[in-house]
């Protein structure tokens, strides 16, 4: 074939682009295959494929959704924190002359792809999953108000997901560090296919989650039962509901300004090169005007979990509800005033720094109230150390050092020293590890019985939380004290003897959390083994408060046979209280959305166009995009959009319910 | 949980240990005072978190399940006495807090000159402070001494209690210029100038290097910063003058060009005008200078005439200007000059000899004096060195 051919069939794209040459990647993608296969092969051997496409990749159910978003975080999880011990790996190693095991190509797509997949496709999913699972049940609603959008989001990040995984075998991952400053990330500095992965993974994701927000605020401002005025919302609820409103005002922001990155890459623009008037300051403000309120994206879910753990495990009602919401909102508005303080060095004026400074203090103050408000909430308490409230003492105890060393950074003389040093590096680990990533176990430890019918093995749930949180403080200590040291981040090789140590606590730190990992999945192993043992049948395993302990474990299809009426924000405690019993005849046909496969043939379609933009390879970008629109218009004539449950069905489910809590008691 | 307590302490105990912690010990008056702001304001912060992480332990204790004697108070979730602790405490924190921001933010500015030198001493007015031209290149650190006509690669050094006055800048992509013992970082971003004012206070041999992730070599990006005593400065400032080297504007575009790890280099002797070409992305003849398209932009633009010749403004090198879907760089050859031969470079593009049809139908001619070395349009610079 002529070379024009090839080039018009494959673009930029040739056998000199897959990483043969490099024996870690190589390995890699061996043991990626292997797994890969025999995974497939056993789907296709005891002929799963049939089930799951219609029982999961097709399903418009906000359970099987969450459920599926929590596995993508885990297993992105597991890509993204071998990206980390590479990362400790190198700087352990690389002193007194040594080069380290890793080459600057290598090791700068390496802490590249660490930050965006922790943050879009560890982080993201895991808070998304949660909320989709969640949310629902708290307001006592059947399902989220798109339930085919819901599909639809979920594959666009599962999309984005799959555009960064390529980029290990095909070709490259950015080498820019995770918010892909331009000049450096522009077609002049940046030539190759690295920042094409990134911008198109991130805008397909990106459009799932943004979707997903819209979804959210309606559900819960839309969906909510009879009773449950916006006052008497799970306070869970609410931290989602200021989450997905944050999406909903900063995702765009971010869609823009990549669109604006790619026009200059792809069209020769000038928004953000050195020359033709273009600024690349305006990018840095614009990434940040998205970035800044993603964080609490992140955190105000998590927030939102520890108010529902604290309040249950302490077997008391939240203290101060009403101050609680108020912070959540104050934060969320306040969210959009602090940008700024991601560069108080490049050169603004005292004044514009000293405002930017004192709002982001500010923030700590609702932080604060909330950190109290839990506080009190254990006063004259009764506390359970259950697994998630073990999780939330440790958050307490490690979220509070990393709001103060944020706030510290916050004084911009201050920020002058440390900023982009390693001291940065653990504070911003401190609050997502710390406040995130501690939260989305306390959730997942939570709610697990109640997705599955029983509960997590305690035993490895320990192992895995001694070493999380010891792991934590070895790994992040030695940074902070290394950045008082000036020593700064995304360095790939060192000079002075002295700093080893510090690395190598790090590094055996890492292997803590690693182990912490590992213990994890083998406490969701041990459970699934031990499930008869850890068997819940009364829907209500921890004597809980909110909505969602209401119905059963796992709940059926339609979450609720009558929907709940609500007179108390800890709905199904007052329930409870009131000796609330279960209806058990007059059932009724449930009416519920129907499983389509249109939202993974869009996202394919999306994840293939990204594909052919990213190599060049024209004719499969315009062909996606043509079947996108063909496949999007054609699911308008798709009337078969909803069913009715029968009446039967449901006085089945609810017969053998009434059965098993029978026999429980 | 006495483990996590002991390691949460390393920090202070890293204070305690003193020497290595640059940036508690450095070396000049504005990162002393920075570091004074660090301490404060720590300090400031642990008077509501050290009773936070007190109580949270203690109620975490005091209210576990298996203490019958503790008090449970299931319905109890209000208090308006302590909801107006809980918000005002933080509160007032942050009013303190907020008041040294304003003042240390506006007191440090790296744009304000210098007003002491050390806590204890006023500037001497009577002495000029030492201007220093920073440029970040891919991947090393160009200083320029305009004053002494010197330049050199990846050292710089300066005297004790000498007021310096850095402007930095920087050739390709994001760079932070950052020397610990001195004062805080600084961006060094091409085609704009930040500025930093510092002064040393201690002699002795400090490092310096990019505190922003630039590329490849950004490991490599590190410099020594030495501060002298007079004599020792002069006489640096002369083994520079007799290293020979001469830095003019076809040695730096040779310089520029990326490499890593380089080693100390000196030149004797600059092209004054460099520093001014670099930050206006014109050393390379033939190229216009972005103050000159902002005069005639000013002056309100070239017209539809000067659209199409970008070539003399296309700066983003080492690959290629043009994109997947976009045009080539494009200019005009033969607007001004009837005769050039089409398809010639730029490079050997003569002089036009009336520049009137690219200022824009109607407009008067601007009333820019060509500085020093360059003028508006391109090839009228004096080739002195290229």
């Amino acid at each position: 074939m002529s070379p024009d051919l090839l080039k018009l069939i494959f673009g930029r794209l040739g056998l000199e682009s897959l990483p043969l040459h490099e024996p870690i990647v190589v390995g890699t993608f061996v043991v990626v295959a292997l797994g890969g296969a025999v995974l497939l092969g056993g789907l296709t051997y005891f002929r799963l494929w049939g089930y799951l496409w219609r029982e999961w990749f097709t399903t418009v159910d906000h359970k099987r959704i969450g459920i599926m978003y929590m596995i993508l975080g885990i297993v992105m999880l597991l890509r993204g924190f071998a990206d980390a011990l590479m990362m400790r790996g190198q700087q352990m190693l690389a002193f007194g002359g040594s080069e380290g095991y890793l080459n600057a190509h290598h090791y700068d797509q390496v802490f590249t792809a660490h930050g965006v997949i922790m943050i879009f496709f560890v982080a993201m999913p895991l808070v998304t999953g949660l909320m989709n699972y969640v949310v629902p049940l708290q307001i006592g609603a059947r399902d989220v108000s798109f339930p085919f959008l819901n599909n639809f989001s979920f594959w666009m990040t599962v999309g984005g997901a799959v555009l960064v995984m390529a980029s290990l075998f095909i070709g490259e991952f950015a080498r820019t560090g995770w918010l892909a400053y331009p000049p450096l990330s522009n077609i002049g500095y940046s030539p190759d296919v690295g920042v094409d992965y990134y911008i198109w993974a991130l805008q397909v994701a990106g459009v799932g989650t943004t979707l997903s927000g819209i979804n959210l605020i309606c559900t819960i401002v839309k969906l909510r039962c009879p009773g449950m005025t916006m006052m008497k919302m799970p306070v869970f609820t609410w931290t989602s509901l200021c989450t997905n409103v944050l999406i909903v005002a900063s995702f765009p922001v971010l869609t823009v300004v990549l669109a604006l990155l790619s026009l200059d890459r792809y069209v020769g623009t000038n928004f953000f090169t050195n020359d033709f008037g273009g600024s690349p300051m305006m990018y840095v403000n614009l990434i940040w005007i998205w970035g800044h309120p993603e964080v609490y994206i992140l955190v105000l879910p998590a927030f939102g979990i520890f108010s529902e753990v604290t309040s249950t495990f302490s077997g008391k009602r939240l203290f101060g509800y009403t101050s609680m919401v108020y912070a959540t909102v104050v934060i969320t508005i306040l969210s959009y005033l602090v940008w700024l303080h991601h560069f108080f060095t490049m050169g603004s004026g005292a004044s514009v720094n000293s405002f930017f400074g004192i709002t982001t203090m500010i923030i700590s103050i609702p932080t604060g109230a909330k950190m109290f408000n839990w506080l009190f909430t254990m006063y004259r308490g009764r506390i359970r150390y259950e697994l998630p409230m073990m999780w939330t003492i440790a958050f307490m105890l490690t979220f509070v050092i990393g709001g103060m060393t944020g706030v510290l950074l916050a004084v911009p003389p201050a920020d002058f020293v440390l900023h982009n040093s390693l001291f940065l590096i653990a504070h911003f680990h401190n609050v997502i590890i710390g406040g995130v990533v501690f939260g989305a176990f306390a959730g997942i430890n939570y709610w697990f019985p109640k997705a599955f019918g029983f509960k997590l093995d305690p035993f490895w749930g320990k192992m895995s939380f001694w070493f999380w949180v010891t792991g934590f403080y070895l790994a992040f200590m030695p940074l902070y004290v290394l950045g008082l040291m000036g020593v700064t981040r995304r360095l790939r090789v060192f000079d002075d003897p002295s700093l080893q140590i510090w690395f190598v606590i790090a590094a055996i730190g890492a292997v803590f959390v690693f182990i912490g990992i590992l213990s994890m999945l083998m406490q969701f192993a041990v459970s699934l083994l031990k499930r008869e043992q850890l068997k819940d049948v009364t829907g209500d395993p921890w004597d809980a408060r909110t909505l969602e302990w209401a119905t059963s474990s796992p709940p059926p299809d339609y979450n609720f046979a009558f929907t709940p009426v609500v007179h108390d924000n800890d709905a199904w405690w007052d329930m409870k209280k009131r000796g609330y019993q279960r209806p058990l005849t007059g059932f009724k046909p449930i009416h519920m959305p129907s499983s389509t496969g249109t939202g993974i043939i869009l996202a394919g379609l999306a994840t293939a166009m990204g594909f052919g933009l990213i190599w060049y390879m024209w004719w499969l970008a315009a062909v996606s995009f043509i079947a996108m629109l063909v496949v999007g218009i054609g699911h308008t004539f798709n009337y078969h959009r909803d069913f009715d449950i029968p009446a039967e069905d449901v006085i089945r489910t609810e017969d053998a319910r009434t059965k098993l809590l029978a026999g429980a008691k | 949980m006495s483990r996590l307590k002991i390691l949460a302490l390393l920090p202070l105990a890293a204070v305690l240990s003193g020497c290595d912690y640059v940036v508690l010990a450095p070396a000049g008056d504005i990162a002393a005072q920075q570091r004074d702001l660090v301490i404060i304001s720590t300090v400031l912060m642990l008077l509501i978190v050290a009773p936070v992480m007190a109580l949270t332990v203690l109620f975490a204790w005091r209210y576990r399940q298996s203490n019958s004697s503790a008090r449970y108070e299931p319905e109890w979730d209000h208090s308006t006495k302590l909801e107006l602790v809980i918000w005002s405490a933080p509160l007032l924190i942050i009013v303190c807090l907020g008041a040294l921001t304003w003042m240390g933010t506006h007191l440090l500015d790296p744009y304000r000159t210098l007003g002491r030198i050390h806590a204890e001493r006023a500037v001497d007015q009577s002495r000029a402070p030492l201007e220093v031209d920073v440029v970040a290149l891919d991947w090393k650190w160009l200083f320029i001494y305009p004053d002494y006509g010197i330049a050199t690669v990846n050292e710089l050094a300066a005297p004790v209690d000498r007021p310096i006055t850095f402007r930095i800048t920087a050739s390709s992509v994001m760079n932070s210029f950052y020397i610990p013992a001195l004062a805080g970082q600084i961006y060094a971003m091409p085609g704009m100038e930040t500025k930093l004012h510092a002064v040393v206070n201690h002699a002795g041999t400090y490092k310096g290097f990019s505190a922003n992730y630039s590329g490849a070599g950004f490991s490599g990006m590190h410099f020594n910063f030495q501060g002298l005593d007079d004599k020792g400065f002069d006489a640096w400032i002369a083994s520079a003058k007799s290293a020979g080297g001469s830095l003019g504007r076809a040695e730096y575009l040779q310089l520029e060009k990326p490499s890593q790890n380089e080693p100390v280099r000196r030149y004797g002797t600059i092209d004054a005008d460099l520093y001014r070409l670099i930050l206006n992305m014109c050393v390379e003849t033939g190229k216009m200078c972005q103050s000159e398209m902002m005069a005639i932009d000013a002056k309100g633009g070239a017209g539809h005439q000067g659209l199409n010749n970008t070539l003399p403004l296309a700066y983003d090198k080492y690959a290629r200007r043009g994109t997947a879907l976009g045009p080539e760089p494009s200019f005009v050859a033969g607007t001004c000059t009837p005769d050039a031969p089409q398809g010639k470079t730029t490079a050997s593009i003569t002089a036009p000899l009336d520049t009137a049809p690219l200022l824009g139908a109607g407009l008067k001619r601007p009333t820019f004096t060509p500085l020093k070395s360059s003028s508006f349009f391109l090839g009228q610079r004096p080739k002195s060195d290229s």
